[in-house]
């Protein structure tokens, strides 16, 4: 049972990664601050708005 | 209490026994193969030992972590670039950016010399150097609200830091966009599976950015997915490509025509909108990098494969074919990401800061994920090392070298003790669906037949090798690309930002005039760079990874002074061995190599020597350019090797004025703010 807990924690633990380094979750904070759903026109504002800070992502080599 | 105490040092004395009892094996055993298991356990001991007592020995003693300060995340949280994270999210985050082909390709040319010095180096140098420096930096730039290293480095140790800093990431990042296009370059090169698959994947990533603009906004999971599964089809599409001569013709390119195509793809891709194609490529790749690595590293442990390379080659005496130098320094410089890397601390002083909760969260994050990183370079130095050495030093071996005609090619290396033949490397060839392997310079078809070779062990049988080589060369290819486009990027922001200076509409990064001035100017610096490793009658590899790797490493310098600059300002002079010790080797190692490859009398290592070498000999319609070539390619070292000389020279100057009380030691932290965070388990 404990370690059924522990893996289904680890599993959202990796779910939350995954949308964090896909923008999925700074997509989903966006429209929460916005107070918008979502829609073409909300992901296009989305991008208008972390265009600079995205083109300065970093990527070793 | 005390049992607890007791069985710790039995599990820690166990581990450390076993570490080196592991690294004895490595190091000491001779003549006979060993299996990279012994590789494993002695990474995972060493990575155990160092993260648990060192990362935790400097973040009490020296950088004292408190867990009640309010970090930037905390104190600046905006939504967006400052945001409280989870300390897990932000691991995954870090590791993403910070691992690139580098800890792939760095390693597999360093092979040369043998499987032990590579290997060692990684162990050594992520431990004791590219961790350390990540975590302090990571810690540094958190208590001073996120700023980069540039911005540290002209408060910490003054104008010329700050100046020499900003120049050294410009010329990083035009030598790395180079060698790294002609590592793909390389790869591709008359394999139409290869180009095939690869322009596949420009089609794919603007399809899924439209899908995530028109059809399913914000869903990159699943547009991800659906990517994934096209490029798989892609990479099947490519054989039929291969085996339909009219297709093949088409997309069977020389060297010159696609390092045309990749800068004409890095221009489109710094010009066109982040969404369209820079933002679904780089998910694209993420998604592939982790799947692939985590399976690499399955296939590593379920195949235990022996190493066939021997753990010491002839060539530590600096006559390798796929660089020239010794080991000392040679090693050093070859493999930088996976040891230790200047440029991992733009990302420690880039977004990363701006999303810790806690500062105690630094630790996993900059020393833990390092460590990650370096455990790829361990996978990559098993995948070039499971190969048989003649097979290895005749993919990884220019024709310049060892001749055009594959049996001229076979009997040289052969003659060097790697026994080889034509016959063996056609086989090869035609098992992983390629024309021929010889001469395929620049590290990635080596490690991609390694690759193939452990996954087809493990998954599908031989069959499927050609499958498994493809699936390599697309992965290898498409981490490079993304570099490549968002490091243009990069470099283009960084000279808006400096020319807004001079004409302020030229820093709008919306203005297209300045978009594509700037895009260019950037595209056409690493394209000039890239079309002379094409031309080059070495292979290129010889003459721009060495130079990418003192540039990287001389960046460490700067962050490694810093760091020491701060740490003697806080008073904590007496551990300050620990980024004094790493910086004195960066120091040797860089300046060392350095020194050979501008003044070295070997036309194969110094470019002088080259260029008097070939101003001496018979005069070809090339010679001029590349006599030119290399005396560029030594003021670019010399240029650099004098901006860094200022960086130590400032920065001793700091320490010495600190220490003898002429100076005041002011450190340019954030003041103490208590975090309102509710306490959790750090």
């Amino acid at each position: 049972m404990i370690m059924m807990r522990q893996l289904i924690a680890a599993a959202r633990i990796f779910l939350a990664v995954l949308h964090e380094v896909f923008d999925e979750a700074s997509y989903a904070r966006f429209l929460q601050h916005a107070q918008i759903a979502s829609s073409r026109e909300a992901y296009a504002a989305f991008w208008r708005e972390r265009a600079q800070s995205h083109g300065r992502k970093q990527r070793c080599c | 209490m005390k049992m607890n105490k007791t069985l710790s040092f039995l599990a820690w004395g166990t581990v450390a026994l076993l570490g080196a009892f592991a690294v004895g094996v490595v190091a000491l055993r001779r003549g006979e193969p060993i299996n990279a298991l012994w590789l494993v356990v002695a990474a995972t001991c060493c990575y155990a030992l160092g993260y648990r007592f060192y990362s935790k020995f400097i973040a009490t003693k020296i950088l004292a972590l408190d867990a009640k300060r309010a970090t930037p995340a905390e104190r600046l949280e905006n939504g967006r670039d400052f945001l409280v994270t989870n300390k897990w999210v932000v691991f995954g985050h870090h590791f993403a950016a910070i691992a690139g082909p580098g800890p792939l390709v760095g390693p597999v040319l360093a092979a040369q010399f043998g499987y032990l010095p590579g290997t060692l180096w990684i162990l050594a140098g992520a431990v004791f150097a590219g961790c350390v420096q990540d975590f302090v930096i990571l810690l540094f730039s958190v208590r001073r609200d996120g700023k980069s290293l540039t911005e540290m480095a002209k408060e910490e140790t003054g104008r010329i830091g700050g100046f020499v800093a900003y120049a050294a990431v410009i010329i990083i990042l035009v030598i790395l966009l180079a060698v790294v296009a002609l590592v793909v370059v390389n790869a591709l090169k008359s394999s139409p599976w290869g180009t095939f698959t690869i322009a596949m994947t420009i089609p794919i990533a603007l399809l899924m950015g439209i899908y995530l603009r028109r059809i399913r906004p914000g869903k990159v999971l699943e547009a991800s997915v659906l990517g994934f599964i096209l490029v798989m089809l892609a990479i099947w599409g490519g054989q039929w490509v291969s085996q339909n001569s009219s297709m093949a013709s088409v997309f069977t390119l020389s060297a010159s025509a696609l390092a045309i195509l990749i800068i004409i793809y890095g221009f489109a891709a710094s010009a066109l909108p982040v969404w369209l194609l820079l933002a679904p490529r780089d998910y694209l790749s993420t998604f592939v990098k982790l799947g692939t690595i985590s399976l690499l590293a399955i296939g590593i442990l379920l195949l235990r494969p022996t190493l066939h390379m021997p753990a010491l080659t002839r060539f530590i005496d600096g006559t390798g074919p796929v660089f020239a130098g010794k080991l000392f320094p040679f090693a050093f410089i070859t493999i930088a990401c996976g040891a230790v890397s200047g440029f991992h601390s733009l990302i420690s002083s880039g977004t990363t800061p701006k999303l810790i909760a806690r500062e105690t969260q630094t630790r996993m994050v900059g020393y833990g994920a390092m460590l990650a990183e370096s455990a790829v370079a361990v996978m990559a130095i098993i995948a070039a090392s499971v190969l048989q050495p003649g097979v290895y030093f005749a993919i990884n071996s220019p024709a310049g070298i060892v001749g055009q005609a594959p049996a001229a090619a076979a009997a040289t290396i052969s003659s060097w003790g790697f026994p080889v033949t034509a016959a063996d490397m056609q086989a090869l060839a035609h098992a992983v669906g390629e024309q021929t392997l010889f001469n395929r310079t620049g590290g990635a078809p080596a490690f991609a037949v390694g690759m193939a070779n452990i996954f087809s062990h493990s998954l599908g049988g031989q069959a499927v090798m050609a499958i498994w080589y493809h699936f390599a060369i697309m992965f290898e290819a498409l981490f490079i690309l993304t570099v490549l486009d968002a490091g243009t990027r990069v470099a283009r922001f960084m000279i808006q930002d400096a020319l807004a200076h001079v004409y302020p509409p030229l820093g709008r990064t919306s203005w297209y005039p300045s978009i594509l001035a700037t895009s260019g100017l950037v595209v056409a610096s690493w394209g000039y760079f890239l079309w002379q490793g094409v031309k080059d009658p070495l292979g290129g590899i010889n003459l721009l990874w060495p130079l990418f790797g003192i540039a990287n490493q001389l960046l460490a310098t700067v962050a490694l002074c810093v760091a020491t600059t701060i740490i003697v300002k806080m008073h904590r002079i007496k551990y300050a061995l620990v980024t004094l010790a790493p910086l004195s080797a960066l120091v040797a190692i860089t300046f060392t190599a350095s020194w050979h490859k501008l003044l070295d009398p070997d036309p194969r290592i110094g470019f002088l020597a080259q260029a008097r070498a070939l101003a001496g000999g018979p005069a070809t319609s090339a010679t001029a350019r590349i006599i030119f070539n290399n005396r560029l390619d030594a003021g670019v070292t010399a240029v650099l090797v004098v901006m860094v000389s200022l960086v130590v020279i400032e920065s001793v100057r700091v320490w010495v004025g600190v220490l003898t009380g002429k100076r005041e030691a002011r450190i340019k932290e954030t003041p103490f703010v208590a975090t309102r965070l509710v306490m959790e388990e750090q």
